[in-house]
């Protein structure tokens, strides 16, 4: 596959952050937070990707057919893991913040400036 | 004994999950979960503590269920500790164990859920001081880092720590996912994530842009965390907002923690491939040395006590990389014994501070002025710790600012020193003063700034009328730890062994063996120029300087408009309100456009730097 996910990842991050950055909506900020983060997924991927390797379960195949590493797999488990109790905090703020400050607004959601 | 290594991490998470689950049972016995809180944060700084002596004479490592390395190759999973390790992880552990005290008293009411995330907070600083996996050491950073978004926001009934919180989460979530990609980055060129096997790889191929752009991103997640300007904003904004017994953890180690990533990034996994450093030297003093004066600027103005609190820290988290960046021993044992100075007095600063709001409700210092004289033990410890913060004999602040200053023998960066340690300790001893004796007259008062200030109520009960012991004594004993680290570290031995463990936390050949083929180095073949870590004549001249200096412009700040030379009326500095509401706008996607700009300059830099 050569470069390509790379480049994939690289445009996730970056059309992640322009999205960040330019959000007039907490909600859809936080997805742009999870798109950043999905980067991450696409790398780890990538990285241990071994064109036309087998799944890492040496159960019913032949211990030294070649097979994607797995230690990138745990890691990206591990990676949705964080990133499902980070995102369940953010929206609980979120949900706090629409009571308390009337909007989702990001612009709008500051008590202290300066 | 081996097993203090995973029993420091396990303890605390084991205790947090046991409170959750007996949760229906403890419901009206609130003591229980106060005990067990300080009773596991004093056993982990116990065991930490017993680590710091047992890795004295040599750093030591421990393989998770015993799979160690063969032939170079690294298939579990180890911590590694050595005395400044875990000599930073012991520091958050007694800081922990004291704001848990103080929280005893504080809270009228408190949820389960405060104890449970202070113990995971807990769990994630030890796992990050001593992990020696680059993944592991992104999990720790995310336990911590969630465990740190969820008490920002104890109080989501308000609206400031909603915001402190969101802005906190999202700036530090990117950076962690910027610091992942890098380990990401890292693993596919090395196809290892135990920190001494990536060492051993990349010193010995080639150089290549690929390991410049890894420790780049992973540093960036660090920096954020470390408050280093331009990655700095989310800092204030949270720290004005968490319940002060967070603070005291947020500012003594956590921003202190990012810092420590830093430092060991560099010097136990990239900093012989990257070469080049005198240039990498000059980068990160540059960045220390205007973290430091933004920091001092911001400090000095604030009149909202925790955020001048925070701002101060970010001009001595600029002082601490600019302590690292000089790349020698002696200047990471002055860091070293900066960062322990400095997160004593802060904590008995930010507990003095939660005194004030428990008894006299507000943290708006125009308001407070003279009325703080109900409170006079309060008032000592916090001038004695203002005083420390000032760097004044024999605090440890001193003497660690001493020997950075010492160790990097140029004028501009003491210089530099000075005018911080002036606005930073003038700040607090303007409020020392003016609050707690009344002297001069208040601080002119920005009308924004007073209603911020004024918002900071529920955190703790109705005004008492005397203040309980167990919040006067933790903040009395952390102050007394801050002179006590100072005077300790006079004594030669002592400053010795601090030196040569700085030595040792740089030499990389020695941590490749110690972690790859469990050797046992002893002393440190430094790659740097040793110089002696002693009390030197500049080094006091400096820190009296600066402490008089601070002391003459909190005076002056309390009488200014006694001053006959002085049109009536003037207030310095009010001019700058506008530009700097701007700058520091509390709206997330400016702190994020700041933090992809700083990453993108600091990219440009290295690159040019690196070729």
């Amino acid at each position: 596959m050569g470069i390509f996910p790379f480049l994939v990842v690289a445009w996730i991050v970056v059309v992640g952050l322009y999205g960040i950055v330019t959000s007039r909506d907490l909600i859809h900020q936080i997805v742009c937070l999870i798109v950043v983060q999905s980067s991450t997924y696409v790398l780890l991927l990538g990285v241990g990707y071994v064109t036309g390797g087998a799944a890492p379960y040496f159960w019913d195949i032949p211990q030294h057919t070649r097979a994607v590493d797995p230690v990138v797999q745990a890691l990206a488990l591990t990676d949705v893991v964080v990133e499902a109790a980070v995102t369940a905090l953010l929206l609980s703020f979120a949900v706090q913040a629409q009571k308390k400050f009337g909007t989702l607004d990001p612009s709008q959601l500051v008590e202290f400036k300066g | 004994m081996d097993q203090l290594y995973a029993l420091s991490v396990t303890v605390p998470l084991v205790a947090a999950a046991a409170l959750l689950a007996t949760r229906p049972l403890l419901a009206g016995h609130r003591r229980v979960l106060d005990v067990v809180a300080v009773l596991v944060s004093a056993a982990v700084a116990v065991m930490l503590g017993f680590l710091v002596f047992r890795t004295s004479g040599a750093d030591s490592t421990y393989w998770f269920a015993g799979f160690r390395p063969a032939h170079g190759v690294v298939i579990g999973i180890d911590f590694e500790a050595g005395p400044l390790s875990a000599g930073l992880a012991c520091l958050g552990a007694v800081l922990m164990t004291a704001s848990m005290v103080f929280s005893w008293r504080y809270f009228t009411h408190v949820a389960t859920y405060f104890h449970v995330l202070m113990l995971t907070f807990l769990a994630g600083m030890t796992g990050f001081c001593l992990t020696g996996d680059v993944f592991d050491l992104f999990v720790w950073f995310e336990l911590m880092g969630v465990s740190a978004y969820a008490l920002t926001a104890y109080r989501p009934e308000e609206r400031g720590p909603i915001q402190g919180a969101l802005n906190f989460a999202i700036t530090n979530s990117v950076g962690a996912y910027l610091s992942l990609t890098g380990i990401g980055l890292i693993y596919g060129r090395t196809g290892a994530l135990n920190m001494a096997q990536i060492a051993a790889y990349v010193n010995h191929h080639p150089p290549s842009g690929l390991v410049v752009i890894a420790f780049l991103l992973i540093i960036t997640g660090l920096l954020v965390k470390g408050a280093i300007v331009p990655f700095h904003f989310w800092l204030a904004d949270a720290h004005a907002v968490a319940p002060t017994p967070v603070c005291v953890l947020f500012s003594g180690v956590m921003v202190e923690l990012g810092l420590y990533g830093i430092a060991r990034m560099y010097w136990s996994v990239f900093g012989v491939a990257l070469g080049h450093q005198a240039a990498i030297s000059h980068l990160f003093l540059a960045l220390g040395s205007l973290t430091a004066v933004v920091g001092a600027l911001f400090c000095f103005r604030e009149r909202h006590l925790k955020r001048l609190l925070a701002f101060s820290t970010i001009s001595h988290a600029g002082m601490f990389l600019a302590g690292f960046a000089l790349l020698t021993p002696l200047g990471l044992a002055g860091a070293a014994l900066y960062v322990t100075g400095h997160a004593f007095v802060k904590a008995a600063l930010f507990l003095g501070t939660g005194i004030v709001l428990h008894r006299l409700r507000s943290v708006n210092e125009t308001w407070l002025h003279g009325r703080g004289r109900r409170l006079p033990v309060t008032g000592v410890i916090v001038t004695a710790a203002a005083f420390g913060l000032a760097d004044l004999p024999p605090f440890g602040t001193f003497l660690g600012k001493g020997w950075i200053e010492d160790s990097a023998a140029a004028p501009w960066l003491t210089a530099i020193f000075i005018a911080c340690g002036v606005l930073v300790g003038g700040a607090v001893l303007r409020v020392a003063g003016g609050v707690f004796y009344g002297l001069g007259d208040p601080p002119g008062e920005d009308p924004q700034m007073a209603a911020e200030a004024n918002e900071e109520k529920g955190e703790t009960e109705e005004g008492r009328q005397r203040t309980p012991l167990s919040m006067l004594i933790p903040a009395a004993a952390l102050a007394a730890l801050g002179l006590a680290a100072g005077i300790a570290a006079m004594v030669p031995k002592v400053a010795a062994g601090v030196e040569t463990a700085a030595a040792r936390f740089q030499d990389q050949p020695g941590y490749i063996a110690t972690v790859l083929a469990g050797a046992h180095v002893t002393r440190a073949a430094p790659p740097y120029p040793v110089a002696p870590a002693d009390v030197t004549v500049a080094s006091v001249v400096t820190a009296l300087c600066s402490v008089l200096g601070a002391a003459a412009l909190a005076l002056a700040a309390l009488y200014w408009r006694r001053l006959p030379l002085l049109r009536r009326g003037y207030e310095p500095g009010a001019g700058l309100t506008v530009p700097i509401r701007r700058f520091q706008s509390g709206i997330i996607n400016d702190y994020i456009t700041w933090l992809v700009a700083g990453v993108a300059t600091l990219g440009g830099v290295l690159a040019l730097v690196i070729r």
